[in-house]
């Protein structure tokens, strides 16, 4: 068997405060096998956002963090690159889409500008005309009429759902093999959500390009992701295939994350329990969902 | 309707932008029972925030009249129009003031309106606080101290606290996590049952729509294109744009995306 496009294996991360070492991650894994769509769900404050950020390497600069744990991508331990290999791989083989696509953009560089600076990255040498035709095509890809007009416009021409789809093609333009997705589409309406999703989806799925997912929302997890980890308090508690996480979730905080999220066919308010001691039960793997090598 | 406490008639509004002029609402006219809960639903830009913005008296209508229990609004609202309708904001954050502990926060609305006495209304804050769920001495704490449920329990409270019979929820729970989400949902419906309130909730969330509302309606670009009771809104929307805002709704259960498979089969 091929090794898994992202691996972590009892990542724990820390954080030096004046009041001693606060421990935000106890020790989660996941994995990511190749082409497949990976959602880690949570709160606020749970912990998935600082994982997307190990992932991708940011976060390892920070002063005061504290990192261990094996974190191994495409069978290559992270923490044991260089941080120029590192920084090779960002952009290239791994990319990240974060949740409010026009304020990661740049104001005051043109569409196509960035488009070019992204290309540039994997190929040093592509010249202006042969990166504006890649960018084209790629932007088409995602269903942007009139690409031409896009590539000379600033981000803040455009409306949220055209910048996140450009975000969605810069993303995947070196074709990565790995791309993190922070709350994709959280800044934008509904409608427009619903439609980029549907269309990253499509992308990915053509692309072979393997996703890690991280949002708040159980729904659109469900109708994103083919395998989903809950993650509480910096420890994942449930991991399932999506099916079968919403048809039976068997931790009780998965099971109150569900039950507290109103139904659009009614019935009413539910009654929430406070934060309970059952949240913390230990983690919950169904059938055919354990890590790699046994090790859970 | 009989003796509605707000009625809006033909209410529209445009603003000037770099010599364009924008339609922000237009030709909006709807009433609102006492007592009831009625939801207002759109995407951003469909003119929802404009019309609470002009429900509270931030700025007037371009045209057209705001009535509340009859009494057609003044351009210049008097005090005891700003002490009936009151606001509950999306961020709790940024509405309250950092600098203000919970209880000066709360307090305000009592002095500016003169309720109670001095030393009454230091214990009115309490209760206050209480009534929403919270301790007491939470009352000299910092916004900052608190988590977004609390702080959002605090908003409530302070749109509370000078007797007002209206409030305009505008996303009150957007911004918060789904457990925490829930429970400020259910505070919103035993606070309306108890004080009789009448809530005017804007949002974008049809589920928490479906689960709050009396009634629903629905906005695009400034404009009502739907009006009717939560149950036949949800189940014959009429308008296909409804119909879109719906179907677009990410949902949890198989009942639910039946619901949205119906109505996108109709489309078609």
């Amino acid at each position: 068997m091929t090794a898994p496009t992202l691996l972590i294996r009892d990542l724990h991360l820390g954080f030096k405060t004046y009041g001693g070492l606060v421990e935000v991650l106890h020790g989660i894994s996941l994995h990511i096998g190749q082409g497949e769509r990976v959602a880690l769900v949570g709160e606020s404050g749970s912990g998935k956002s600082v994982t997307a950020r190990l992932v991708i390497g940011l976060l390892q600069m920070m002063r005061g963090a504290r990192v261990s744990g094996l974190l191994q991508f495409e069978g290559r331990n992270l923490e044991k690159l260089s941080a120029a290999e590192r920084h090779a791989l960002r952009g290239t083989r791994m990319s990240m889409i974060f949740q409010d696509p026009t304020s990661s953009l740049n104001p005051i560089y043109t569409v196509g500008a960035q488009f070019q600076e992204v290309l540039r990255r994997a190929a040093p040498a592509i010249d202006r005309a042969a990166a504006m035709e890649k960018a084209a095509r790629l932007l088409d890809e995602v269903l942007i009429p009139d690409p031409a007009r896009v590539l000379a416009s600033y981000p803040f021409q455009l409306s949220g759902g055209m910048n996140q789809r450009v975000m969605i093609a810069m993303a995947l333009a070196n074709e990565p093999s790995l791309l993190i997705a922070d709350e994709p589409g959280t800044a934008l309406d509904v409608t427009v959500q619903a439609q980029t999703l549907r269309l990253m989806r499509d992308v990915v799925e053509r692309h072979g390009t393997s996703v890690l997912f991280i949002s708040h929302n159980l729904g659109v997890v469900r109708e994103f992701a083919d395998r989903v980890y809950v993650i509480y308090k910096g420890r994942i508690v449930e991991q399932a295939r999506t099916a079968d996480l919403f048809e039976n979730p068997r931790h009780p905080y998965t099971q109150a994350l569900m039950r507290a999220i109103p139904r659009v066919t009614g019935g009413g308010l539910p009654e929430i329990e406070e934060e309970s001691e059952r949240f913390l039960e230990p983690l919950v793997v169904h059938e055919g969902c354990g890590e790699p090598g046994g090790m859970a | 309707m009989t003796n509605p406490i707000l009625s809006l008639n033909s209410v529209t509004k445009t603003f000037r932008t770099g010599g364009r002029e924008v339609r922000a609402v237009d030709g909006v006219s709807f009433d609102v029972a006492e007592g009831e809960c009625l939801a207002i639903v759109g995407e951003s830009g469909s003119g929802k925030t404009t019309i609470a913005n002009m429900i509270l008296g931030i700025y007037p209508p371009t045209s057209g009249t705001i009535a509340y229990r009859g009494e057609v609004l003044p351009r210049r609202r008097a005090l005891s129009h700003r002490r009936a309708i009151q606001l509950v904001q999306q961020n709790p954050l940024s509405s309250l003031n950092p600098k203000r502990t919970v209880g000066a926060s709360l307090r305000l609305p009592l002095d500016v309106h003169g309720i109670g006495d001095r030393s009454r209304r230091w214990e009115r804050t309490g209760e206050l606080l209480e009534e929403v769920g919270l301790p007491a001495d939470f009352r000299s704490r910092a916004p900052a101290a608190l988590s977004g449920g609390q702080r959002q329990r605090v908003a409530i409270a302070r749109a509370l606290a000078c007797e007002s019979d209206l409030v305009v929820l505008d996303e009150p729970t957007s911004a918060l996590d789904v457990l925490v989400q829930a429970r400020i949902l259910r505070l919103l419906k035993e606070l309306r049952e108890r004080r009789g309130l009448t809530y005017l909730f804007i949002t974008h969330d049809l589920a928490v729509v479906r689960n709050i509302a009396d009634r629903v309606a629905v906005f695009e670009k400034g404009r009502m294109v739907e009006i009717d009771d939560v149950e036949a809104i949800f189940t014959r929307p009429q308008h296909p744009y409804t119909r879109g805002l719906i179907s677009a709704v990410p949902v949890v259960t198989r009942e639910e995306q039946e619901l949205k498979d119906s109505l996108t089969k109709e489309e078609a």
